[in-house]
Parts: C-alpha cells; sequence; structure tokens
C-alpha cells in the first residue's frame, strides 16, 4: 500500500524536536556564526541529558527496531531510519551547524554500530550514556585523496610482539574532531590501509580514542558556514592502538568487499546529509513566505504561469523542489528501514537534495533583496551553511556517478 | 506511515497495463502519429482491460473502488506506452469519472452504466479554451439560468473524440465557479469545429466547439440543483496529467540509456562519457522526485485531505518542467538522430512540451 503520513511515534517527538530548534538553537545561531570555534556548551550539554533522558545511547538506529517487545506490542514496520532523517531535518532547519554538535551523533559511531563487532560496539558505544557528553568523528580525506578514496595513504602496520596497529597518515575535514579527541573522551574512526599494495581491499577503518599518544589535531579550519561544528586535521605519529580496535577483519582478502561494506555505510548516511539539506531549505522558504506575507502577498496556488507573478513562480518552484527532495529522503529511508539494498535511491536524495538547498538559498538571498544579504537575517548564513551538503559525503558529482552507474549497470571501472 | 510499494492488487494492474502499453500502444505509435489516427481495435484492447470499470462501484455497473492512486499508476503506465493511445483509453473517463466524483444519485445512475457496460464509445469533456491565459478557475464559456433551463455560450477547444461522442461534459463559468453540464451530441447550438492540428498528439482527434445559446436542462446540471464544487475533479485531473507527464519522461529515459549504451564513441560506449551520464542520473532523478510528488497527491485525494488540491497542483507543476527537461535530452543523448523520426524520442518531446498545457484533458 502507497502511503504518506508520518508515523505516530515520529509526530510526538517533532514536536519536541521543534522546541529545541525554536528556543535553543536559533535564539544562538547568530552568535555561533560570529564566533567561530566557540563550542555550543548549553545546548551541548542540553541535548547530552535529553537523548540520555530518552534511553537512546546516541542517533544510531536500534537493530530490533520494528520487533516485538512483547506479547502485547502490536507489530509496525521498523522506522529507525526514517525517525533518523526527521530529527536530523528539523534540527538542522533549527541550526545546520550546531547539529553538527550533538554528541554521539555522528558518523563515527555509525561506522562502529554498522561494522563493529558485539563487544566493539559495547567498549566504543557505551561512553555516550555517561554524565558527560562524548563525541565521535570519522576520518577518511587525506589532502590528496578526497572523493577518490582508493588514494588514502595512510598506514596500519601490526606490531605482533606488542599486538598494536601503528598507524602514520595525516587526515583532513574531520567534522567534530577536537570535540571527540581533545573535549572529551571520544573517539575518531579512521581509514588506513594495511596493505598498500592490495588498493581498496587493503583499506580498514581503526578506532583511536581520545588520549591516545601519537595521534594529534593539527589544524582549526575556518570556513563558509556551518561555523558552528568544527572541522580539524589529525596526524598520525606510530600512533599505536590495541589490535581489537580494527573494524572488521584484519587479513586481506583479493576481494573489495570489506571496502565495499564501508560504502553501505553511505546507504544510510547520505540521506542524512539530504535531510540536512531539506531543513536548511524549509527553513529558508518558510522566511521568504513569512516575509512577503509581511508585505501582504499571499501565493496564488492553483492559478496557470500565465497569471502567476514571478515571486508567485518562484515560490512555487521551490515548494516543489523542497517537497519531492524531502520525499526522495524519506524513501532511500524507508528503504533502508525495510533493508531494501538502496545505493541508488541514497544517492538520488543527496545530490538532489544538495542541488536544491543551494538554489533555493540562492534564490531567498535574491527575493529579500537587501533584505535577504543582510546578517539581520538568518537567510545570508543559511546561504553559507547549505553549499556543505553538496560537497560532504560524497560532493554531488561523484553521487551522480553512483546513481548513473546503478542507473546504467556499470561497474567503477566502467563509468569512471 | 510512509510506505512506497503498490498494493499487490496495484501491482497486478500495472504489469497488465505494461504489457499493453508496449506490446499495442508503443508498436502502433509511430504509425498512428503519422497517420492522425488510433485503430479502435487497439482503444478496445486497452478499455478491455477495465480500469475505469475497476474504479466505479457495483451500483453502478462498476466492479470496484476510485483511488486515485491506483488511477496514477495506470495512467503512468499507459503513457509509458504512448500518450495519444493513453489518453485515448482514458477518454470516457472524462466524462464517468466527473459524474461519480460530483454528480446527484440520479445522474450516477443515469448516466454512468451507458458509458462502462458495453464495448469503448466516445463520451468526453470540454474544458479548455482557445486563450494564452487560459484557467479552468476563470471560464470564458458561460453558463446563464434563464427559467429553468441553462443557457451556454462560449468556445471550448482540445476536445477529445468530439465529433462522434455520444455526450460531453461541458464545463462552463456560472456566476464566477466552474460548473459541469451534461450535453448530448445533438444539442441545438452546439457546433463541433474542424479537428485541431497540433504540435503533438497527432494520433488523438481533438476538436474546437462553440456553443451558441445550448439549453441545458436543470437535471444536467452537474451535481443536480445546487451543482458542485470543482475542486475535486480539477485534482484528479493535475494528478492524472502529471502521472502521464512522469510516464512519457520514463519512456524517453529508457529509450536514451538503452541507445546511449549501444552506441560506440572514441573506443567507448556513449554511456560511459561522463557528460551524457550525468544527464542521464539528472533525468532519473526528477523522474523519480517528481512521481513521489504525484503519488502523495493521490494519497491525499483518496484519504480527503484538504491539501490535495494544492499539492495536486504542484506536483503537474513540478511534472511539466521535469516531462520538458527529460524528453529535450532524451534527443540530445540521441544527437542527431534524436532528430529523425525514425526514433520516438522526437514525438516524446513534441508532447512533452504540451503538459504545460493538458488541463482537463485526463482524470483519475
Amino acid at each position: 500500500m502507497i502511503e504518506f503520513s508520518t508515523p505516530k511515534p515520529i509526530e510526538e517527538l517533532q514536536t519536541v524536536v521543534e522546541t529545541v530548534a525554536v528556543n535553543m538553537m536559533r535564539p544562538v545561531s547568530r552568535q555561533m556564526d560570529e564566533n567561530e570555534h566557540e563550542i555550543p556548551w548549553a545546548f551541548i550539554n542540553f541535548m547530552h541529558t535529553a537523548i540520555k533522558s530518552m534511553g537512546g545511547t546516541s542517533f544510531a538506529v536500534d537493530e530490533k527496531d520494528g520487533q516485538k517487545k512483547d506479547q502485547n506490542e502490536e507489530k509496525r514496520a521498523p522506522i529507525g531510519y526514517q525517525r533518523l532523517a526527521y530529527l536530523v531535518e528539523m534540527l538542522s532547519w533549527g541550526d545546520a551547524g550546531m547539529y553538527l554538535c550533538i554528541p554521539g551523533g555522528l558518523l563515527g559511531s555509525a561506522a562502529v554500530a554498522a561494522a563493529g563487532t558485539p563487544e566493539q560496539k559495547k567498549r566504543f558505544l557505551s561512553r555516550f550514556m555517561g554524565d558527560k557528553p562524548v563525541f565521535d568523528g570519522m576520518a577518511m580525506t587525506e589532502p590528496q585523496a578526497g572523493s577518490d578514496t582508493s588514494a588514502i595513504c595512510s598506514t596500519a602496520v601490526l606490531d605482533e610482539t606488542t599486538n598494536q596497529w601503528i598507524l602514520n597518515g595525516e587526515k583532513i575535514f574531520v567534522t567534530a574532531g577536537q570535540k571527540a579527541l581533545e573535549e572529551s573522551d571520544g573517539f575518531v574512526v579512521i581509514w588506513a590501509t594495511i596493505d598498500p599494495e592490495a588498493g581498496r581491499a587493503g583499506m580498514r577503518s581503526f578506532v583511536i580514542e581520545a588520549g591516545t599518544p601519537g595521534c594529534k589535531v593539527t589544524k582549526l579550519e575556518h570556513k563558509l558556514g556551518i561555523r558552528a561544528s568544527d572541522t580539524v586535521s589529525i596526524v598520525m605519529q606510530d600512533c599505536r592502538v590495541p589490535f581489537e580496535n580494527i573494524l572488521g577483519s584484519p587479513t586481506v582478502a583479493k576481494t573489495t568487499k570489506g571496502f565495499k561494506g564501508a560504502m553501505a555505510t553511505f546507504d544510510a548516511t547520505r540521506p542524512i546529509i539530504a535531510s540536512q539539506a531539506v531543513g536548511i531549505a524549509r527553513a529558508s522558504l518558510e522566511l521568504v513566505k513569512e516575509k512577503l506575507k509581511e508585505n501582504g502577498i499571499e501565493i496564488r496556488y492553483g492559478l496557470p504561469r500565465q497569471k502567476l507573478t514571478h515571486i508567485e513562480r518562484e515560490v512555487i518552484e521551490m515548494e516543489v523542489m523542497l517537497r519531492s527532495a524531502w520525499l526522495l529522503t524519506i524513501k532511500a529511508m524507508w528503504m533502508a528501514d525495510n533493508k531494501i539494498h538502496n545505493p541508488k535511491e541514497a544517492s538520488m536524495s543527496k545530490v538532489y537534495a544538495g542541488d536544491i538547498v543551494v538554489k533555493i538559498t540562492q534564490k531567498a538571498v535574491e527575493l529579500l533583496g537587501p533584505l535577504g544579504y543582510s546578517r539581520d537575517l538568518l537567510l545570508e548564513k543559511w546561504f553559507r551553511d547549505a553549499k556543505i551538503t553538496d560537497l560532504y559525503e560524497g560532493t554531488g558529482q561523484i553521487n551522480r556517478l553512483v546513481v548513473a552507474r546503478n542507473m546504467l549497470g556499470y561497474r567503477g571501472s566502467q563509468l569512471r | 506511515m510512509y510506505s512506497f510499494s503498490p498494493s499487490e492488487e496495484q501491482q497486478m494492474l500495472i504489469d497488465a497495463i505494461r504489457r499493453y502499453a508496449m506490446d499495442d500502444l508503443r508498436a502502433a505509435a509511430r504509425d498512428a502519429d503519422e497517420e492522425g489516427q488510433l485503430p479502435p481495435e487497439l482503444i478496445e484492447k486497452g478499455w478491455e482491460l477495465g480500469y475505469l470499470q475497476a474504479s466505479i462501484p457495483e451500483d453502478y455497473d462498476g466492479f470496484g473502488e476510485r483511488s486515485a492512486v491506483s488511477g496514477a499508476l495506470a495512467a503512468e503506465e499507459l503513457a509509458y506506452g504512448d500518450l495519444s493511445g493513453a489518453l485515448a483509453v482514458m477518454t470516457p473517463g472524462l466524462f464517468a469519472t466527473p459524474i461519480l466524483l460530483a454528480g446527484s444519485e440520479d445522474q450516477k445512475q443515469k448516466f454512468i452504466p451507458p458509458v462502462i457496460e458495453m464495448e469503448w464509445k466516445a463520451y468526453t469533456a470540454a474544458l479548455m479554451e482557445p486563450r494564452f491565459d487560459f484557467d479552468p478557475n476563470d471560464l470564458k464559456t458561460t453558463a446563464k439560468l434563464e427559467g429553468d433551463t441553462y443557457v451556454l455560450n462560449g468556445l471550448k477547444s482540445y476536445v477529445p473524440y468530439a465529433e462522434q461522442a455520444e455526450a460531453i461534459l461541458v464545463y462552463a463559468n456560472l456566476d464566477g465557479q466552474t460548473q459541469g453540464f451534461i450535453i448530448p451530441k445533438e444539442s441545438q447550438g452546439l457546433a463541433i469545429g474542424e479537428r485541431q492540428k497540433l504540435l503533438g498528439l497527432n494520433a488523438l482527434p481533438l476538436y474546437n466547439l462553440a456553443l451558441e445559446a445550448v439549453s441545458v436542462p436543470m437535471a444536467n446540471r452537474l451535481g443536480g440543483d445546487q451543482g458542485h464544487d470543482f475542486g475535486p475533479i480539477l485534482s484528479s485531473a493535475n494528478v492524472a496529467i502529471a502521472a502521464m507527464a512522469i510516464g512519457v519522461s520514463k519512456a524517453a529515459l529508457d529509450y536514451a540509456v538503452e541507445y546511449a549504451k549501444d552506441r560506440d564513441v572514441f573506443g567507448v560506449k556513449v554511456a560511459q562519457k561522463q557528460s551524457i551520464a550525468f544527464m542521464i542520473a539528472e533525468m532519473g532523478i526528477a523522474i523519480e522526485a517528481i512521481r513521489l510528488l504525484v503519488w502523495e497527491a493521490a494519497w491525499q485525494i483518496d484519504q480527503g485531505l484538504p491539501d490535495a488540491g494544492k499539492s495536486a497542483y504542484l506536483a503537474l507543476s513540478g511534472a511539466m518542467d521535469a516531462t520538458m527537461m527529460v524528453t529535450d535530452r532524451a534527443v540530445q543523448i540521441l544527437g542527431g538522430h534524436g532528430y529523425i523520426r525514425e526514433h520516438p524520442v522526437e514525438m516524446w518531446m513534441r508532447n512533452g512540451r504540451g503538459f504545460a498545457n493538458f488541463s482537463g484533458l485526463a482524470v483519475v
């Protein structure tokens, strides 16, 4: 049955999250943007307490979601990933940079949840339930290796005498790396090769915990937007981690199965970025409509285009883009919830949402004229924040490649 | 909850229509477009699939319930085969579905069974008018109550099968409201004009109508004495046209993909070039995005939600742009070959341009 209603449990949660966005995020949004590298502790501590009191360790999706907890409970379809999309959308509507500061909510824990053994999950994820907020990060990109992850040259060598991995290399663009390694007892999941000759087959991820000798945050980036969120460089110099910190198999098989497993994480994370894009886009469109309304302009839906004003056409086009981007996103997440293979749909949502949030925020600044360009409103900030969604978790172009390969039935080697 | 899987029943409908759309409609499409007509047996075969009959309750001789979602799924599949053929098969719905949605009990009993009980017959409707700023909510064709009859005056266009129609549902402006009037073919003052020649839809017979003081008894005003709300009919029409836009787009995309994977260029396939592959990715994304908008609007119609009208309008607005983009790119991907009438993509591009104009040419 084709259906389009927000599940009840999500609807209830949304009301709560909206209150947080309105009261805890929007009022400090401008301040956080103007003071880059200031950490929004009040918001972070509040979110930490809130997440704990709801019984969640992090934003990670409960694997038992949708299964019956006891005989009396009614069975329902799983909605964990869809719930996540709603959460991220609303929090990004509040502030896309501050959303990234939520403890335990980022890609590091997602990677552990996706690829870790039960012991690893316990060891690394239980820290999110402690008294203090703890952060996580994921380090993939290197100065010479962005979208081309096969060019990663950080190395991991096993020291058999101590049973430790020795890690060397430099990582850049690590979201929340500072908070994970210096401001809390968190961790970063880093990607390195255990066999440089093996290409992607040799690629593995490792957990480096805060305080590990040989691992240092070396640079805090200054960015166009999402300034509330820190983005750092990390250098590993003979950094030793226990053997048990490797996620996945320690031996190199001839296949790229391990690497493909890592890429599969993107099937869930790309729609998360799409959700973030939709949140920023909705904030911008709502502000435009609010300002138009203040000036006595109501959009006359239903008229043929020949009778619409230019502004009406623009707003209607923005609404079409916003709603369809959300539906693409929620469909990709619905597939994830129902264990339907979704790399094409995940990338589709990311391409489209990244595109439309950039168009909508650009257009919104234009439509509001001198007001739109001013820092009196948050719109110019959203214009700057928006662009990140077209860049990280695979640029729009990389995701177009993924979509095209899936549509055409091509492997990476056939469509480069 | 959200769900994006058609029901088992809907899937059977989709599969049956897809076979007909490919084996029959698509196979006949080029000749039909060149010759300007569709073989009656082709239309009859599509009619026998029973899509309209299945959306009419047993009380009126049908065997199901109307669902805009099922209708949108069916319309997309039909249009995937050929737009002209799809609109022809669906033409009787232009008459029967609005009566089902907005007619009085008497009108339903009287007018619906003859449409659906036998073979395909030309029952049709007239909404569009020959004006650049045609607006379904601001018609220039007027209806005025004089004594106990309505008198209609004005010009209509894009009326499918008007020439052979048994009866026509004509929409006119009554005191600022769009209202439907059921007019038998032989009514005095009703003149069927020349068959129209258009950019596309060449196979579908479309006509101009002139109404000069056409008298309509009160009993034939859609909905009876109190008339009806035009909103639900327009929503249903917008969803139908938007769904068909998706069908045409999908046809163009699939054809372009097949071509691009087959043709060699500089030692690789055309599809292996990023400039082409990226176009294909964007076409696929646009289709998927707008299809979901169409489904959502259809679902809202079925749920009787107040936002359905706006959603249907937005869905059609998105669909007309997506279809123009996709059908244009399909021609582009075939290069010079796309411009040659041996390939169907130029026809789909011509048909694709029409979705900004096809108001009320189908309902679901």
